[in-house]
């Protein structure tokens, strides 16, 4: 037996955009079930990656998922095997959190078609799963950061992909919050066989989530590893000029900020 | 491993009883249409200089049904005041303000903009542009041909009414980043390239001193003064328009969340925007070259229908189409009554009441956007 396709594979993927090198030669393998985070400094181009992944953005080099180039893909064969989560979602006006999630079932309807049962059954166990069910008639611009966090979540969980791409998925939420999505995508991901690429802000979290952890910087990719291996105080600052310290706790990083004056 | 989520109950896995409605139209809004539908149509045909009595109308166009036979004790005269002057007046006036009303609802959908109307963007000075060209180079082809081409003005609008729409885009993405058109970006753009349009349009009015007149009357925007012939050059323009539109009813509540989502959604956002732009402005473009330019009914009608019945375009869309075409039947009602014996251009009615309207979308939109 060959080993199994791997859910993202890339070669030497570049992007440029209006004259400046986002990224410059990534080669990203995941394999299913992992999850992997992508840390690095402000600018590193850790949400462009995620967008060349997705094939948003005009990308130079190989870009394959589950085998397949992703920018010969149609939107719609895309769109079931890859879910996205964006930074910050446009919220539009008047929608409410069925609606919301519904429009996830986007690339199983028939062209010009509308939801079947089956389709509403679908989202229906999605928001349970996320707690959501009693908000299904809420409008999306009157609920909380974490609720609104949940219910991107129901949309992309409502595509029923195997791939999951989360672009930040708690700056916008404090610490408790944070834990609850991080937990439920978790949970998730050993449910339902989810792969899961995040990008993440904050390296503690990443650390203590990710199974494996990928450092960018000037869109290369500098250090990869578990994430003891890549988040240690050189690393950090070498690649983010940072004052840190890097506590081990239950071998995850904890990294702690040092004030030098 | 699992932690109790946010609001501290705890993890429920049976699912409630609790129906979930799709988003469909639903039948009560459909109704609420078609009612008003109605009344403006009887309504409008039985008012004016001779009033008819309601019943007898009504038994009169219940008769033109195929089986029903009805006497509506109307005389000869009546019936033909009724078939041959009102009701294709008030026929033409359900399509253009249906097709003005489904046009707006479109472009607000496609461009993602509240303020987006066929009169804001300059489709109606791109298509006003190309009807007088034809107009003026009619007269001037010295009535030998006088009959050429009655389809050429609806064409010539629709070649001017894309031609503007796309250059209003074109420049409106050119005023800011790619994908994030503000309304006030696209809006600004629209006048500048409705100015131009003008300006094109006047110049040709005036090189012809005896085509003002006909251009004018137009301009001002008009119901009917050719009985049927303008309905049945407008109804073909006005089923694509409608079929297409409505097709894409789901696209447009997919377009909602932005390009880069709507794409991760599976939808090909620049294709359906195409798609969709066209169709509007060929149905813009045929209702301004059957009525002249009548603003702001693709504000007005879908805002309202938005409040009353909910965001999703499965409602707006063909809810609006109805209102659409009751609101114009009942401006233009007003356009013949208020100062009779003489008109008052049905344009200056719906500006009357659309442009307040227009600031007060203008306040709220600016306000949520933050």
């Amino acid at each position: 037996m060959t080993a199994p396709e791997p859910v993202i594979a890339t070669r030497d993927v570049r992007v440029e955009l209006g004259g400046s090198r986002i990224l410059d030669g990534i080669d990203l393998t995941v394999t299913a079930g992992e999850w992997v985070a992508v840390i690095g400094p402000n600018g590193a181009g850790k949400s462009t990656l995620l967008n060349a992944v997705s094939g948003l953005v005009p990308a130079t080099g190989d870009v394959r998922l589950f085998g397949r180039d992703v920018r010969r893909m149609r939107h719609r064969d895309r769109a079931r095997v890859l879910a996205s989560v964006a930074q910050s979602p446009i919220v539009p006006p008047g929608i409410t959190v069925l609606d919301y999630a519904l429009l996830g079932r986007t690339p199983y309807l028939p062209r010009f078609g509308r939801e079947s049962r089956a389709d509403l059954e679908v989202v229906r166990d999605v928001l349970v799963r996320l707690e959501l069910l009693d908000f299904a008639d809420r409008v999306l611009v009157t609920l909380s950061g974490g609720e609104l966090q949940r219910v991107f979540l129901a949309r992309a969980l409502a595509q029923q992909t195997r791939l999951l791409l989360l672009d930040e998925p708690t700056s916008a939420l404090d610490i408790g919050h944070q834990q609850d999505v991080l937990d439920l995508v978790d949970d998730l991901r050993h449910d339902h066989e989810l792969t899961v690429l995040t990008t993440m802000h904050d390296l503690s979290t990443a650390g203590a989530y990710a199974d494996r952890v990928v450092l960018l910087a000037g869109g290369r990719v500098v250090a990869e590893g578990t994430p003891r291996e890549v988040i240690t105080e050189e690393v950090l600052a070498t690649h983010y000029q940072a004052r840190v310290r890097v506590i081990d706790a239950d071998d995850r990083p904890v990294v702690v900020p040092v004030r030098t004056r | 491993m699992v932690k109790p989520l946010a609001d501290g109950t705890s993890a429920r896995r049976v699912p409630s009883p609790v129906p979930l409605r799709p988003p469909r139209l639903r039948a009560v809004w459909l109704v609420a249409g078609l009612v008003v539908v109605v009344a403006a149509l009887l309504v409008g045909v039985s008012t004016g200089p001779v009033t008819l009595p309601p019943g007898s109308v009504a038994a009169e166009l219940l008769s033109l049904l195929p089986g029903v036979d009805l006497d509506s004790g109307l005389s000869e005269r009546e019936r033909a005041l009724l078939l041959d002057l009102r009701l294709p007046r008030v026929v033409l006036g359900l399509l253009v303000g249906g097709l003005l009303a489904l046009a707006g609802a479109c472009y607000q959908g496609v461009f993602r903009n509240p303020l987006a109307d066929p009169h804001l963007l300059g489709v109606a000075a791109g298509a006003g542009l190309g009807v007088t060209a034809v107009i003026t180079l009619r007269r001037g082809a010295d009535g030998g041909a006088a009959t050429v081409l009655p389809l050429a003005t609806p064409l010539a609008a629709f070649v001017g009414a894309v031609a503007a729409v796309a250059l209003t885009y074109a420049l409106a993405a050119r005023g800011g980043a790619a994908g994030d058109r503000s309304p006030a970006t696209l809006i600004l753009s629209g006048v500048a390239v409705s100015a131009f349009l003008s300006a094109g349009q006047t110049f040709l009015m005036q090189r012809d001193a005896d085509a003002i007149r006909e251009v004018y009357s137009w301009l001002l925007g008009r119901l009917g003064t050719a009985g049927w012939r303008d309905v049945l050059l407008v109804l073909p323009y006005a089923v694509v328009t409608a079929v297409v539109v409505l097709l894409h009813r789901r696209d447009l509540d997919v377009l909602s969340v932005g390009d880069a989502e709507a794409s991760g959604l599976g939808l090909d956002p620049r294709r359906t925007r195409y798609v969709l732009t066209a169709v509007a402005s060929l149905g813009t473009a045929a209702a301004v070259s059957v009525s002249g330019l009548i603003g702001f009914v693709g504000i007005i009608v879908p805002h309202t229908v938005r409040l009353l019945a909910g965001a999703g375009y499965r409602t707006i869309l063909p809810v609006s189409m109805l209102v659409g075409g009751a609101f114009l039947v009942l401006a233009d009602l007003v356009a013949r009554t208020a100062a009779a014996p003489a008109e008052i251009p049905i344009g200056v009615v719906t500006a009357f009441l659309g442009a307040p309207f227009f600031v007060l979308v203008l306040r709220t939109s600016t306000g949520t956007r933050s």
